[in-house]
């Protein structure tokens, strides 16, 4: 079972496919483009389609999904935390 | 094993400029505001036939008036569309619509309500629509090769999902119809942000690459001129945010899977602007849905990917609008909005490639005549895109 997916290798986010992802449980994830399974405890309850850190962030950090730049981190993020528009801001704009 | 698509056909109706059309709407147009409850009541005596109403066309100047003639007459020239009456408060405007649409070879007739008044106005324009409606009635539906459909695409109320799942499943398609010579388009200028470099390393050529930059660059003028914040509650929107997407970059690099991994941007329109080839083009244009579809249509193009993650349930009046969708919750709790179901892909229990082939197969049974789902709930949304103020 597929509990978050991830685009591709490198990526430090996974995005959640299920419903109802609680805090401290074993998530499996799938790494899309290269077709590789990897784990991740939660360390929060995570909704259908938000994102799970995949590593440590601390304030600065750049957050890479898609292999691109997707913005930039205002709060430190531990891996297996929610990651949204609490702790990760726009570059642009 | 993919769809062979070397001998696809659809059955659509050929218009006498060449163009084909998969639905045969005769519509009743309004030129402005004040002539919508002529127009509604027109569609209203004469059944089949369909009114646009909308809420502008008066004084309007320059290049927003430019656009405004260009979005009406393209719309009336869409091959989706049979026949086309236009009523509008006085004759000059009016005439000028008319005769735009004309050049199609279609039979268009042109109302103006000054000097008759609404009552001699929908009588006159429904003996019209009456026989346009009849003659639309007897036009049959011929097969036509792949090449002859012109296909858009524009996702909205995208969350995370759309990103890998519903949008990498309409470009899985669009790489698909590209060696055949298909028509296709995408646009939502601002939302390109953050994936922008992409976009432009896919143009053909540095002609190409330059006029995309320059639309893209025109509107994030248009944005630093009327911000008050960074678009925190607009672009991603609130239910963009609510789905899952953080940033304007994350949203934009989901969005940019809509046009696969192949196929070239071949060439660049304005708003509403009519491709004048095969290929791939990008149209400037807001990112608001039924904005851009509307102006989709006005280009002329004849079905419409729209994938969605939160569930937009957006239509067109003219333009057939499927619907695919990734999110599990979303299929379940909305599932009379979603006419493509590829929440399979994000359980591993679909390839991409058996998606994509299930967003074409509904594209050619929509273009042979099966009502999308927006179409069977009643969803026309019509909305002209306004650049400026009104004098």
């Amino acid at each position: 079972m597929i509990h978050f997916v991830v685009h591709e290798e490198g990526d430090g986010v996974g995005v959640v496919v299920v419903e109802g992802v609680k805090a401290g449980q074993e998530l499996v994830g799938w790494i899309m483009d290269d077709d590789k399974d990897v784990e991740v405890q939660a360390k929060s309850d995570i909704p259908i389609g938000h994102k799970v850190a995949l590593k440590d962030y601390k304030p600065g950090d750049t957050v890479i999904k898609y292999g691109v730049d997707i913005g930039k981190v205002v709060a430190p993020i531990r891996q297996g935390e929610h990651l949204h528009v609490h702790n990760v801001k726009t570059k642009r704009w | 094993m993919a769809r062979d698509l070397s001998k696809a056909t659809f059955w659509g109706y050929r218009r006498d400029n060449g163009r084909v059309g998969v639905r045969n709407h005769v519509i009743i147009l309004p030129l402005d505001d004040i002539s919508n409850a002529a127009a509604e009541a027109v569609a209203n005596n004469i059944k089949g036939t369909l009114a646009l109403p909308h809420p502008y066309g008066r004084l309007q100047f320059g290049a927003d008036l430019d656009l405004h003639f260009r979005t009406l007459i393209g719309t009336g020239c869409n091959p989706n569309v049979a026949a086309v009456v236009v009523i509008g408060i006085e004759e000059g405007w009016t005439q000028k619509v008319v005769e735009g649409i004309a050049k199609t070879g279609k039979p268009v007739a042109g109302f103006g309500i000054e000097l008759h008044g609404d009552l001699d106005t929908i009588q006159r324009a429904s003996r019209a629509a009456k026989e346009f409606v009849q003659a639309a009635g007897e036009l049959r539906r011929e097969e036509r090769p792949l090449k002859d459909l012109w296909v858009s695409t524009k996702c909205g109320e995208s969350d995370t999902t759309s990103g890998c799942g519903a949008n990498p499943t309409v470009g899985n398609a669009f790489d698909k119809l590209y060696p055949h010579g298909v028509t296709l388009c995408f646009g939502e200028t601002t939302e390109l942000t953050g994936g922008e470099h992409l976009v432009a390393a896919r143009c053909k050529n540095d002609a190409v690459r330059k006029k995309f930059q320059f639309m893209f660059d025109r509107y994030q003028e248009v944005l630093d001129r009327h911000r008050t914040d960074n678009l925190m509650d607009s672009q991603p929107t609130k239910g963009n945010i609510a789905g899952g997407l953080t940033t304007i970059e994350e949203k934009a690099l989901g969005n940019i899977q809509k046009i696969g991994r192949k196929c070239m941007v071949d060439g660049v329109l304005d708003k509403a602007e009519e491709p004048s080839g095969p290929g791939l083009w990008f149209m400037d244009s807001s990112s608001a849905a039924a904005e851009m579809v509307t102006l989709c249509a006005a280009a002329g193009f004849a079905v419409h990917f729209f994938p969605t993650g939160q569930g937009n349930v957006i239509g067109n009046p003219i333009l057939p609008v499927i619907k695919l969708c990734a999110n599990p919750r979303t299929v379940r709790t909305m599932a009379e909005h979603i006419d493509v179901d590829v929440s399979g892909l994000l359980r591993k229990e679909m390839t991409p490639d058996q998606a994509g082939d299930a967003a074409l197969e509904c594209m050619l049974r929509t273009a042979n005549g099966r009502l999308t789902a927006a179409e069977a709930l009643g969803h026309r949304e019509f909305v002209l895109t306004r650049l400026y103020e009104s004098a």
